[in-house]
């Protein structure tokens, strides 16, 4: 039953808000080259929500830090690929025609709302900094805006806290600050990087319903990276699943979660304990991901892979294009999806 | 208050372990030479259970409710304020010299964090092996680097790892390993302080499948505190809801996650997000409104009232106990406990 499936990369040029090509990223370290992203490839159009899911050290925030421009270099180095913004490559911009798409465009919250705020200096002030900085705006001008934005993000008392510290303020709504922050110059885009991973539950389903309530009032898109099964289904319309630097199945949230066609993913969907599920034994995804200096050949899961066989050591598997506008980076998607199907 | 839960359907062995109501109150001082004590943070607010041998005793909760400090306790690496334990019927807070060796041989704790927790400068050996220096009996001179090794095998890690350091091991091994340290004496409880949480999903389940193992193996009884909940009820028989210091709700897995009558527990579960998008639209998810309030300063009456959409009067004035309720027979601090109508 897929409703509305969304075409994954069928869609012909120039018609994405944003488009990542073939990205490569690699870390220069003494030990070696670890390669942390290894081809990734997506597309976001303007109003929807893509989810990039993946374990630690699957590449998902590097890419967006890519995205960004704010990569460590040294020794985080993007060796090859296109990031297209309406169009223009953003790799081949320079560092100052960058800084103008950086939070004017496509801007930015984090993890940790605590170590990405200054702790000496208030909030409104750091609010406003970004309007005095970059809109030109007066300090009284850029004060009564960032009264305003933390209204939007629904701070009880704006007018009132926005001479607070952060530590002023709980981890709730410090993560409201930083997407009141984020929203300064009314960017298209705007990536999530695991916005409530550091947050309670109750207050985690707080953060998630206003992101969907700017993301549809201010009518922008949304990159959310997350390892959260749970968040993801509640509020994406695509997901990306990335394994050692690679988008290893890419669909609609609904045929993903109903069907998935990778193995690595329908391990994950089976791995995670659920709350209105009760079982006794969870399956388990054998061994652990690989070392990025020593990605394995072929296919990268297959020496975790149920389904493996001598092909997936020999050749790396091509997105293999699904029927519904899906893909999947396995030589048997077919049948894995088949078997998730029957289950 | 007597809180012990009125004779659940599960009893799988005699009590363990029993806490009757456990208090730790941390002060807040002021000046600097002559420090006053100006409040209190009540970390642990009058806290009791009991834990069965060979069950797992899930404590749920947020951050800041106290589950972490409850842990602390129990393993006497804090000092109450008020209250009395017993472990095997001998007092837990009274013991000292001897006596308090042997009472924390049976009862040991596996930590949240696997970076932290094991000394980078110590070979996995010496870490799984240094209760027995602590305790010679456990392993007869000689034998204890074969009992490592054991420990290394039953634990599922392989034995001739045994000179590696932790840096050699990912998160999950290094979770492991803390296990097989927290085995070496032949405990029956263990306390498990989010053994879990920093690690990730596929690895997760893992350990989980692990504890669960060996459980049966072994016998053990776990506390295993948590903060997710779908976690707690894939490996708990028993789970207990802390709020602001509190046990709020206690009961069978199944008295919790299906008919729990306290509204913050309600809550609670209808927050977990549900890894099903067919869900999304069909959830009727309890948004509560605001922040947890200050552990130094919590509400009157009952805790949980000022985020609470029943609040009445006598939620401000009278507290709730935590005792059997009407609307279903396992022990709830509400005033106005009853069942979710139609349940998402």
């Amino acid at each position: 039953m897929t409703i509305n499936p969304t075409p994954a990369s069928a869609t012909p040029e120039g018609g994405h808000l944003l488009e990542l090509r073939d990205l490569h990223v690699e870390f220069r370290t003494n030990e070696g080259v670890a390669r942390v992203i290894n081809g990734v490839s997506y597309h976001l159009d303007a109003g929807e929500t893509l989810a990039v899911l993946g374990e630690s050290g699957s590449g998902k925030s590097v890419t967006a830090q890519a995205i960004m421009g704010i990569l460590d270099t040294p020794p985080a180095f993007v060796r090859s690929g296109q990031i297209l913004y309406q169009g223009q490559d953003l790799l081949t911009r320079s560092e100052e025609q960058r800084r103008q798409v950086r939070g004017k465009e496509i801007a930015m919250i984090f993890q940790d709302a605590l170590s990405a705020l200054n702790p000496v200096f208030p909030v409104g002030w750091q609010i406003g900094e970004t309007l005095r900085q970059r809109a030109g705006m007066s300090r009284g001008d850029a004060r009564r805006r960032a009264v305003e934005l933390m209204d939007l993000v629904k701070i009880p008392g704006a007018a009132k806290r926005i001479g607070d510290y952060p530590h002023q303020f709980s981890g709730g709504m410090r993560q409201r600050v930083m997407i009141a922050m984020a929203l300064a110059l009314d960017p298209k885009v705007l990536i999530a990087d695991e916005p409530t991973t550091a947050l309670d539950v109750t207050v985690q389903a707080q953060i998630m319903d206003l992101l969907a309530d700017l993301r549809r009032e201010l009518n922008m898109a949304m990159i959310l990276i997350t390892h959260d099964l749970g968040v993801v289904a509640g509020v994406a319309d695509r997901i990306a699943v990335m394994y050692a630097g690679r988008i290893v199945e890419h669909a609609d949230v609904r045929s993903l979660y109903k069907a998935p066609a990778h193995p690595y993913t329908k391990g994950l969907l089976e791995s995670i304990p659920r709350l209105d599920v009760r079982g006794q034994e969870l399956s388990t995804i054998k061994g652990l991901p690989p070392n990025l200096m020593r990605i394995p050949s072929g296919c990268p899961f297959h020496p975790r892979c149920p389904y493996v066989q001598q092909v997936c050591v020999d050749e790396v598997p091509h997105d293999l294009v699904l029927g519904d506008g899906r893909t999947s980076a396995c030589h048997f998607a077919q049948e894995v999806r088949d078997d998730s199907v029957a289950r | 208050m007597t809180a012990s839960p009125a004779n659940p359907t599960k009893v799988r062995g005699e009590t363990i372990l029993s806490v009757d109501n456990l208090v730790k109150h941390f002060p807040i001082t002021q000046g600097v030479l002559f420090q006053r004590q100006i409040g209190a943070v009540k970390a642990v607010d009058g806290v009791s259970f009991e834990l069965r041998r060979g069950e797992t005793l899930g404590v749920v909760g947020e951050s800041g409710c106290g589950k972490s400090t409850l842990a602390r306790l129990l393993m006497r690496l804090e000092k109450p304020t008020s209250g009395r334990a017993t472990l095997e019927g001998k007092d837990l807070f009274k013991a000292s010299g001897g006596e308090l060796r042997r009472l924390r041989r049976n009862m040991q704790m596996v930590m949240q964090d696997p970076y932290t927790s094991l000394n980078p400068r110590m070979t996995v050996g010496d870490i799984i092996g240094e209760p027995f220096e602590i305790h010679p009996d456990a392993a007869p001179k000689g034998s204890k680097a074969k009992r490592v090794q054991e420990l290394l095998d039953l634990v599922g890690l392989n034995p001739e790892h045994i000179n590696r350091y932790p840096h050699q091991f990912s998160g999950g091994q290094r979770q492991r390993i803390g296990i097989a340290r927290a085995l070496a004496l032949k405990p029956e409880v263990i306390v498990c302080d989010e053994p879990v949480s920093a690690l990730d999903v596929s690895i997760q389940a893992q350990v989980i499948n692990l504890l669960k193992q060996l459980q049966g193996e072994l016998g053990l009884s776990y506390i295993f505190i948590a903060h997710d909940l779908s976690v707690v009820r894939h490996i708990a028989d028993r789970v207990a809801v802390m709020y602001l210091g509190r046990i709020v709700e206690i009961g069978t897995e199944d008295e919790i996650y299906e008919r729990a009558t306290h509204p913050y527990t309600q809550a609670l579960l209808s927050a977990v997000p549900v890894p099903d998008p067919e869900a999304r639209d069909q959830r009727n998810m309890i948004r509560l409104v605001g922040d947890v309030p200050s552990p130094a300063d919590p509400p009157s009456g009952c805790h949980f009232r000022t985020r609470c959409w029943k609040a009445q009067e006598v939620c401000a004035v009278e507290d709730p106990a935590t005792v059997p309720r009407a609307a279903d027979p396992h022990p709830s601090a509400c005033h106005f406990a009853e069942l979710r109508p139609t349940p998402a």
